[in-house]
C-alpha cells in the first residue's frame, strides 16, 4: 500500500517505513518486558518447587472470587481494544473513541477491585513485613509466596495502571482530534502493548490462585 | 590526492556540518542529532573513565607494600566497589556503542538518523541521571558491596550507599535498553537501498548484536537490583537465607545479565578492528561471513555460560558440567574471528598508523585473555584460581586489553570523521606504545600473582607478593601517562590540527563517503549501495587509474 503522501518524520523515507519501525520498536520493547517479568517468575517457581506445601496453604488464602472477576474484566478489555485497533484501522472516530474509554474504563475497573483485594489482605496481616502474621505451618515459606505476590501483581498493577493513562488520553484524542485518522500506528502500537499486559495477567492467576485449589 | 585538493578550499571556510550547526548549550542539550548525542556520550563517559582510574590508581599505591597503610580497609573496600562499578556500567558498556555506535550506525547505513533520535536523546538523559546517583553514592560515603552486589551481604549487611548506587545502576540500565531498541529497528528498517545484511561493515554486525544482548539481559538485571533493593529496605526477601530465600538465586539472576554483559563489552571491540584491519591491510576481509555468524554465535552462547561464576558455589556439580563446556565453546566463534583477522593480514599492504597499532595490540592481548579464560572455564582448575589476581588479569585482558583498545582504536580511526581534523600522528603512535607497554606491566604480574594464591580484594598482602605488586603498580603509572596524552592531544587536533578531508584513511565505508565533519543529514545525496563491503582490491585498481590518468 504505497502512503509515500501521509506525513513521517525527517529520517524515515516514507510514512510505511516510520510505520514498519514503530511496530517493530514496540515489537522488541515487548521482549524486553517478557525477560522483565521472566525474572520474577523464575523466583516463583524455584520457590514453589522448593516449598510446594508452603505455597499451597498460602495460596488458599487468595481470593479467589477478586481473582477470577479480575481475569474476566481484563480479558474483555482486550477484545474492546482489538475492537478499537479495528475502528483506528477503517477510520470511524467516534467508534474509536467509544472503545478507547471504554477500554480504559475497565482497566480502571480492574485497578479498584485490585485495590479493594489489597486492602482486605492487608487487614488479613498477609502483607510480607513486621506485621505478617500466619497461623498455619511454614509461616516464613508463605510470607514468601505473599512477598512474590505483592511484588508480581504490583509490577503488573503498574503496567496497567500507564496502560490505562495512555488509552484513556489516546480516547480524548480521538474524541477531539482526527490525529488516529490520518495515522493510526500509535492506537496499533497501544493494542499490542495492553494485549501483554493482559497474557501477563493470565500467567499470573493460575499460579497465584490456582495452586493446589482442587484438595 | 584527488579528493584533498577538492576539499581543502572548502574546509578553509567552514561549511555547514553538524558541529556548526547551532552554537547554543541549548542546540547541543536538545538535540536530536546522532552524531551530536554520540558527541555527549563521548564527554561524560570520559568523564567516568577518569573517576573510575582514580579509584584503580589509588588501589594500586596501598598495594605498593603488603601491610598497605595508605587507606583504611573499609576504604579500600569502597574503592573497588567503586572502580567496579564505575567501569562497567558507566564506561565500557556505553562505551563504543553510544559513542562511535552512535556516531557510526546512521552513517555506515546510509540512512539520515536512528529510527528514534528523541528516545536516543532519552538515553542518554537517563545514562546521566543514573550516573548523578552513582557519583552521589560515592561522595555521600559509598559503597563497599563489590560491584557484584552478592547477597545477603548487600541486600541485609553492607552499610554505605546501597540503594543509591543500584537506582543509578537501575536507571541507567534503562537508557541502555532504549539505545539497544533504537539500534536494532535502525539497523532493521533504515539501511540504504542495495545495503544488503551482507553488505554491511562488520561493526554493524557487532552493534547489532550487542544491541540484542543489551535488550535482553538488561531488564533482568533491573529487576535483580530491584529485589535486593526491596529486600534491604522492608526486611522481606527471596536471597535471605534467614527467611528460607536462596543467595544464589541472585547470583543466578546477576550473571544472567553479567556475564552477557563481557559480550556487550568486547564484541563491539571486535567490531572496531574488523574495521581497521582490511583498511591498514589494504585487502579484504578474508572470511566476511564466518566473522558476521561467530559474531551472532559469540552473542547467543554468551547467554548460556553465566554459571561458571558459580562452580565453587553450591551450584549442582552437573549445572558445573554443562556451564563449563559451554563456556568452552564460546572460545570457538571467538578464535574464528582472531584466525580470520590474521589472515586477512598475510600478504596485505600493512601500515603501522595509529589505529593499525590499537588493532595489533587488541588481537594479542585479546587472545590471552581469551585463552586464559579457558583456565577458568575448567571446573577443577578454577577451584584453584577462584577469586585470585589471576581472574582479575584474566578479564582485565579482555576488558582493557580487548574493549579499552578497541574504543582508542576507533576513537582513533574516526576522530577525523567526527571532528573534521587530524591528530599528532607520532604523540598518538607513542601513546599506543604507552598504553600497550603499560597494560602489560600492570596485569601480566597479576596472572603470576593469581597462580600462586593471593586473592583479590583484599587490602594486605603476604610479603612474599610484593615484587609483583610493585611491577603492576609501576604499569598502571605508566599506563595513566598513556592515558593522559590521547586527551592532550586529541583536543589539541580540535584547534591546531590539519582539515582532514573526507577520506584521510582512503577507506571503504558509506560514512568516508560524506565531508568531514559530515552535514546535519549525513549525505548531501541519499547513497545506494552496489559494492561488496571491504572491496579494497577494488578500490586499489580505481586509484592506480587514476594516479596514471594523471600522468
Amino acid at each position: 500500500m504505497p502512503d509515500s503522501t501521509l506525513a513521517h518524520a525527517p529520517q524515515f523515507d516514507d510514512a510505511s517505513q516510520q510505520r514498519e519501525s514503530a511496530t517493530f520498536g514496540m515489537w522488541i520493547f515487548l521482549a524486553t518486558e517478557i525477560l522483565f517479568f521472566g525474572a520474577m517468575f523464575l523466583g516463583y517457581t524455584a520457590y514453589r518447587l522448593a516449598y510446594p506445601a508452603a505455597f499451597a496453604a498460602a495460596s488458599r488464602h487468595t481470593l479467589l472470587a477478586f481473582g477470577a472477576t479480575n481475569t474476566a474484566v481484563l480479558l474483555i478489555s482486550s477484545a474492546t481494544m482489538a475492537f478499537a485497533v479495528r475502528a483506528a484501522r477503517e477510520k470511524r472516530r467516534t467508534a474509536l473513541t467509544v472503545r478507547l474509554l471504554l477500554t480504559a474504563a475497565l482497566g480502571m475497573l480492574f485497578l479498584c477491585i485490585k485495590g479493594f483485594e489489597y486492602a482486605r489482605e492487608i487487614s488479613e496481616h498477609l502483607l510480607p513485613g513486621a506485621s505478617f502474621q500466619f497461623d498455619q505451618p511454614y509461616a516464613s515459606h508463605a510470607e514468601m509466596f505473599f512477598y512474590l505476590y505483592f511484588l508480581m501483581t504490583g509490577v503488573h498493577a503498574l503496567h496497567v495502571t500507564i496502560g490505562v493513562v495512555l488509552i484513556a488520553i489516546s480516547g480524548f484524542r480521538a474524541w477531539r482530534t482526527d490525529a488516529f485518522v490520518r495515522n493510526d500506528t500509535a492506537v496499533d502500537l497501544l493494542g499490542l502493548y495492553w494485549h501483554f499486559v493482559d497474557i501477563v495477567w493470565v500467567f499470573l492467576f493460575p499460579l497465584i490462585y490456582l495452586v493446589e485449589r482442587h484438595s | 590526492m584527488n579528493t584533498e585538493t577538492r576539499e581543502l578550499p572548502m574546509t578553509l571556510e567552514p561549511r555547514a556540518n553538524y558541529l556548526n550547526d547551532g552554537h547554543s548549550i541549548r542546540s547541543w542539550l536538545l538535540t536530536t542529532d546522532h552524531k551530536r548525542i554520540g558527541l555527549l556520550y563521548m564527554v561524560s563517559i570520559t568523564l567516568f573513565f577518569f573517576v573510575g582510574g582514580a579509584a584503580a590508581a589509588l588501589m594500586r599505591l596501598e598495594l605498593l607494600r603488603p601491610q598497605g597503610g595508605l587507606v583504611t580497609s573499609a576504604l579500600y573496600n569502597k574503592l573497588f566497589t567503586m572502580h567496579g562499578v564505575i567501569m562497567v556500567w558507566f564506561f565500557l558498556i556505553p562505551s563504543i556503542p553510544t559513542v562511535l555506535g552512535n556516531f557510526l550506525i546512521p552513517l555506515m547505513i546510509g540512512a539520515r538518523d536512528v529510527a528514534f533520535p528523541r528516545l536516543n536523546l532519552v538515553s542518554w538523559y537517563l545514562f546521566i541521571a543514573g550516573g548523578a546517583f552513582a557519583l552521589w553514592a560515592i561522595i555521600a560515603g559509598g559503597v563497599d558491596t563489590g560491584w557484584t552486589f552478592y547477597t545477603p551481604y548487600s541486600s541485609t549487611y553492607a552499610n554505605g550507599h546501597v540503594l543509591a548506587m543500584a537506582a543509578g545502576i537501575f536507571i541507567a540500565g534503562f537508557g541502555s535498553i532504549a539505545t539497544g531498541l533504537n539500534f536494532i529497528v535502525t539497523i532493521h528498517k533504515m539501511r540504504a537501498p542495495g545495503l544488503t545484511w551482507f553488505r554491511l561493515p562488520l561493526f554493524i554486525w557487532t552493534i547489532y548484536t550487542t544491541s540484542l544482548i543489551l535488550v535482553l539481559a538488561t531488564p533482568v538485571l533491573a529487576i535483580t537490583l530491584t529485589l535486593m533493593a526491596l529486600e534491604r529496605l522492608f526486611g522481606v526477601g527471596i536471597f535471605n537465607p534467614a527467611m528460607g530465600g536462596d543467595p544464589l538465586l541472585f547470583q543466578h539472576l546477576f550473571w544472567f545479565y553479567s556475564h552477557p554483559a563481557v559480550y556487550i563489552m568486547i564484541l563491539p571491540g571486535m567490531g572496531v578492528v574488523s574495521e581497521l584491519i582490511p583498511c591498514f591491510a589494504r585487502k579484504p576481509m578474508f572470511g566476511y561471513r564466518f566473522i558476521a555468524y561467530a559474531t551472532i554465535a559469540i552473542g547467543v552462547f554468551g547467554f548460556l555460560v553465566w554459571g561458571h561464576h558459580m562452580f565453587v558455589s553450591s551450584q549442582s556439580v552437573y549445572a558445573g558440567m554443562i556451564f563449563s563446556i559451554l563456556s568452552f565453546l564460546v572460545s570457538i566463534p571467538s578464535a574464528i574471528k582472531v584466525f580470520n583477522w590474521t589472515a586477512t593480514l598475510y600478504k596485505g599492504s600493512i601500515t603501522f598508523q595509529t589505529p593499525m597499532l590499537y588493532a595489533f595490540g587488541f588481537i594479542g592481548l585479546f587472545t590471552i585473555g581469551g585463552l586464559t579464560g579457558l583456565f577458568l572455564a575448567a571446573l577443577a582448575v578454577d577451584v584453584h584460581l577462584h577469586d585470585t589476581y589471576f581472574v582479575i588479569a584474566h578479564f582485565h585482558y579482555i576488558m582493557v586489553g580487548g574493549a579499552v583498545m578497541g574504543y582508542l582504536g576507533g576513537l582513533h580511526f574516526w576522530w577525523p570523521k567526527i571532528t573534521g581534523r587530524l591528530y599528532c600522528e607520532w604523540l598518538a603512535k607513542l601513546a599506543a606504545v604507552t598504553i600497550f607497554a603499560g597494560f602489560n606491566l600492570t596485569f601480566f604480574p597479576q596472572f603470576i600473582l593469581g597462580f600462586m594464591g593471593m586473592p583479590r580484594r583484599y587490602p594486605v598482602y603476604a610479603p612474599e607478593f610484593q615484587v609483583l605488586n610493585v611491577l603492576s603498580t609501576a604499569g598502571a603509572s605508566i599506563l595513566a601517562i598513556g592515558y593522559a596524552l590521547p586527551l592532550a592531544y586529541l583536543l589539541c587536533s580540535l584547534r591546531y590540527g590539519k582539515p582532514a578531508g573526507a577520506n584521510p584513511w582512503k577507506a571503504t565505508g558509506l560514512e568516508w563517503k560524506t565531508s568531514s565533519p559530515p552535514p546535519r543529514d549525513n549525505f548531501a545525496n541519499a547513497p545506494v549501495v552496489t559494492e561488496e563491503p571491504y572491496n579494497y582490491d577494488a578500490q586499489a585498481a580505481e586509484l592506480s587509474l587514476e594516479e596514471n590518468s594523471h600522468a
